[in-house]
């Protein structure tokens, strides 16, 4: 069983290796992303925001859905360790 | 977990005068770093996540250096499971309300309907809103991870 799950393991690994080569080179100024969104959250965030930390406006406004649910993730992480930990003293 | 807790029962350490005075020394300015990562998010790097961990880093090291029970005392479980659950309703709010009152939701430029301010100021305190949200739930929810794995659920002593 557990060399199964190491074969599992590896397969999945050389897999996700494998995507990686499909990726744009590093900091290329000419990939998809960066001639999109990159561009557009450079040139207009201040203006549209008025928060000089363009990070801070993509993480809570632009992608302010995604990190909505990062805290529900964690709020969920949270719940199930005290709902299978905690005892109540009897 | 059983065995750290075994050796930590075992081993005779104590109580240790330095180490209790450097934390209770360290803990209101730890905490007063944890504020201003949060809130100097628009102008620096932190924000909600980064300021949750450091505060409720600060109950963690409270509860190393005395006990679990003197970082209960300081900070309830029952106000940590308010604070917990308001920084997430406080994030899910505000993005319900702006629905509500006719924008997008998370656009926080449609709350101009309840304050009359610039559109544009408004998208930057929603921000500002949601990651005080995080902060809170992020700082809960460390601080009742710790007590709870490292007293197996019973909260009576710590490691």
């Amino acid at each position: 069983m557990k060399a199964l799950a190491l074969l599992a393991t590896l397969v999945t690994g050389a897999i996700l290796l494998y995507g990686t080569q499909d990726f744009a080179a590093w900091g290329d100024p000419e990939s998809p992303p960066n001639r999109h969104v990159s561009r557009y959250y450079i040139t207009e965030t201040v203006k549209e925001t008025h928060v000089p930390n363009i990070v801070t406006a993509v993480v809570a406004d632009y992608r302010g859905y995604d990190t909505m649910f990062e805290t529900v993730v964690i709020y969920c992480a949270g719940l199930v360790v005290v709902s299978v930990l905690r005892r109540r003293e009897s | 977990m059983k065995q750290v807790q075994e050796r930590a029962r075992t081993r005779a350490v104590g109580e240790s005068l330095i180490i209790q005075t450097a934390v209770r020394l360290m803990v209101p300015f730890i905490q007063l770093f944890g504020l201003y990562v949060i809130v100097h998010g628009h102008y620096s790097p932190g924000g909600g996540f980064q300021g949750g961990v450091i505060l409720g880093a600060s109950f963690i090291l409270t509860a190393v250096a005395f006990d679990l029970q003197t970082s209960l005392k300081r900070f309830s479980e029952r106000t940590n499971a308010i604070m917990g659950n308001a920084g997430v309703l406080l994030y899910t709010g505000v993005g319900l309300l702006c629905a509500l009152l006719g924008g997008l939701f998370l656009d926080y430029s449609a709350l101009v309907r309840i304050i009359p301010m610039d559109p544009v100021e408004w998208r930057s305190l929603g921000i500002f809103l949601v990651e005080v949200g995080v902060g809170l739930a992020v700082m809960s929810i460390m601080a009742s991870l710790y007590w709870d794995l490292s007293s197996r659920g019973e909260l009576d002593e710590g490691l």
